[in-house]
């Protein structure tokens, strides 16, 4: 707790990732307009008292749009990096337990996805199934787990030889329960900042989808998918394009100043 | 060197085998058949002739046989016609990879460039003014969505100094150009694509840099050369920089994967002609043997660009070869 206050970066991070999860979470309560309100006359509108980050195309409250899109950004970014953790310890850490054969195929494995341009792999799979928020997060969750795997099974191969864990195998403790009480408990830090790095990429990829029209779907707001309808008024209205733009940068950087703090207080061998 | 390179190349058979599975039962699992594309929009078509279309594509075979029958196509580089307009998909794909390439290019050398001195720098004067500087901007820039700097970068560079095209790779009167004239064309239309292609690797390339060279600054031997009297330049330079650049190799090697990716959006964004534009246009079309042909491709490169990387990081560092 000490270290946080000290550190005055990771501080503003956290504090900036609390506001954006209070405002996905309270988000009728703060919007002044409906998402999806549309006023016509008030078109592409500058920002102005009435509307403070301006209008879009169909006369909609930009601000009240990002609200709503921190909503849809913060979700798929949680249940990405769900699945992602769910997959990449899973297969790091019987890679790395079991070693031989499974190790073998398992990373194998691991690096024929590695070998696929991940943003490829999205786009195949979004072209075949239909594009939508519950297909993002699953995509950019299995995508995303190559190097968490790798990174689970280097650390459970050092401490698979580790006195405790003999201990307990002479102790006849289930493999079950030695993998889940007694090992990943020991690895839990990497898993945690890969976690919070994570979130940023998903936040990252979830607009880059939506810009180019194969995330999350219209009317749902998006950043990116504010981003791409100011795409086509870029000389007439800046503020489409700036405002979200902002919104995604300022999130993906508190999610990698928290990372880098995390690794900072979480693994001591490191700090310097 | 050649036991490792008989060793390396064996340990990437499995791995080729890998890709062409993942892209094949990815193909071969989505709902309905890469023929209704054809039968569906033509009202005359019946059930009759649909059938005939399914067995022509050897749709009704079990799917080793149907995936033995692709293999066989795309090791001949034959990834069918574009439902597009009927040209193969291969020949496509070729006539695009140059640009991707250019562009992929240029970008890693633009990244080297700014990033090998900024790393170096960095390490050697840490937590300079400088170092603490360089930290804040690459946190931004990694931080930053490609297609938002790119839109950014046009509103500036494109509206309101007006001094880059911010579309597609030459203008409208190329082919009246002189010589010079079309270098200066071609790069101009370049500079942007390039500069936000760099942008995002740059800045992890240079973190990485900083750290190579930190953990070799702190090696006995540097000490040693200290100890001999050299000054600090020579061993900076002559001793530590050598060592420390050597996982450079690699880091370009895996960053591939990452650049063609990356391609998709900037292309895009930027109206490229290259492969990640057209593989844009193919999803967006469901054009699915240019989309197999791309994701083939783009993997191979990569399982290449790995191979060359071992093998270059095994001839600058013996060490490696008797692992």
């Amino acid at each position: 707790m000490k270290k946080i206050l000290k550190n005055k970066a990771a501080l503003i991070a956290l504090i900036f990732i609390l506001f954006v999860t209070a405002a996905a979470v309270f988000a009728p309560l703060i919007t002044p307009y409906d998402p999806s309100e549309q006023n016509l006359p008030q078109r592409l509108s500058a920002p102005c008292a009435q509307y403070f980050l301006g209008t879009d195309d169909l006369g909609r409250d930009v601000f009240s749009r990002m609200v709503f899109g921190a909503r849809i950004s913060v979700s798929v970014g949680v249940f990405a990096v769900l699945l992602t953790v769910l997959i990449g310890v899973t297969i790091g850490m019987t890679a790395g337990y079991f070693g031989g054969t499974a190790d073998a195929v398992l990373m194998r494995f691991t690096d024929i996805v590695l070998c696929f341009p991940t943003f490829f792999l999205i786009l195949l799979v979004i072209a075949f199934f239909e594009p939508g928020i519950y297909s993002v997060m699953i995509v950019i969750g299995l995508t995303s787990w190559t190097g968490l795997a790798r990174i689970v099974r280097a650390e459970v191969l050092s401490l698979r030889e580790r006195e405790f864990v003999l201990a307990s195998r002479m102790l006849a403790v289930s493999r079950l329960r030695l993998l889940f009480v007694h090992i990943l408990p020991n690895v839990i830090s990497p898993i945690i900042v890969y976690a919070a790095i994570g979130m940023g990429g998903a936040i990252l990829t979830e607009s880059g989808l939506s810009f180019l029209g194969l995330g999350v779907q219209p009317p749902a707001p998006s950043w990116g998918q504010i981003l791409m309808q100011g795409k086509d008024y870029i000389y007439s209205a800046w503020w489409l394009s700036v405002f979200p733009g902002i919104a995604i940068l300022l999130t993906v950087l508190s999610f990698n100043l928290t990372g880098d703090f995390l690794r900072d207080i979480l693994d001591p061998k490191d700090a310097n | 060197m050649f036991q490792y390179l008989i060793k390396r190349l064996l340990y990437s058979i499995p791995i080729l085998i890998g890709i062409t599975l993942i892209t094949f039962s990815i193909m071969y699992l989505t709902p309905g058949k890469p023929t209704d594309m054809i039968s569906d929009f033509n009202a005359k078509v019946t059930s009759e002739s649909k059938e005939r279309l399914i067995k022509l594509y050897g749709l009704d075979k079990p799917w080793y046989e149907q995936y033995w029958n692709w293999l066989k196509r795309v090791a001949a580089f034959d990834f069918g016609s574009s439902f597009k307009d009927g040209r193969p998909a291969s020949q496509k794909i070729i006539e695009r990879l140059p640009a991707t390439l250019l562009l992929n290019i240029l970008s890693i050398i633009l990244m080297l460039i700014i990033a090998v001195p900024a790393g170096v720098y960095s390490a050697v004067n840490k937590y300079s003014l400088f170092d603490r500087a360089a930290t804040v901007i690459a946190f931004i820039c990694f931080s930053a969505p490609v297609f938002w700097a790119a839109l950014m970068l046009m509103i500036v560079f494109g509206l309101w100094l007006g001094w880059l095209p911010v579309s597609g790779i030459v203008s409208f009167e190329f082919n009246e150009l002189s010589f010079l004239g079309k270098t200066w064309d071609l790069a101009k239309h370049l500079i942007l694509p390039v500069f936000v292609s760099a942008l995002g690797s740059f800045a992890a390339l240079s973190r990485y840099i900083r750290s190579g060279m930190l953990d070799v600054l702190k090696q006995d031997y540097i000490k040693t050369a200290y100890a001999k009297g050299l000054s600090r330049r020579q061993v900076i330079f002559n001793h530590a920089l050598k060592n420390a650049l050597l996982p450079l190799i690699t880091i370009i090697g895996l960053s591939i994967p990452g650049l063609i990716g990356g391609s998709f959006i900037i292309e895009t964004v930027f109206s490229y002609p290259g492969m990640g534009r057209l593989g844009y246009d193919a999803v967006m079309a469901r054009d699915y043997p240019v989309i197999m042909g791309i994701g083939v491709i783009s993997a191979f490169l990569t399982l290449f660009g790995n191979i060359t990387a071992d093998l270059l990081y095994s001839f600058a560092d013996p060490r490696i070869r008797r692992r």
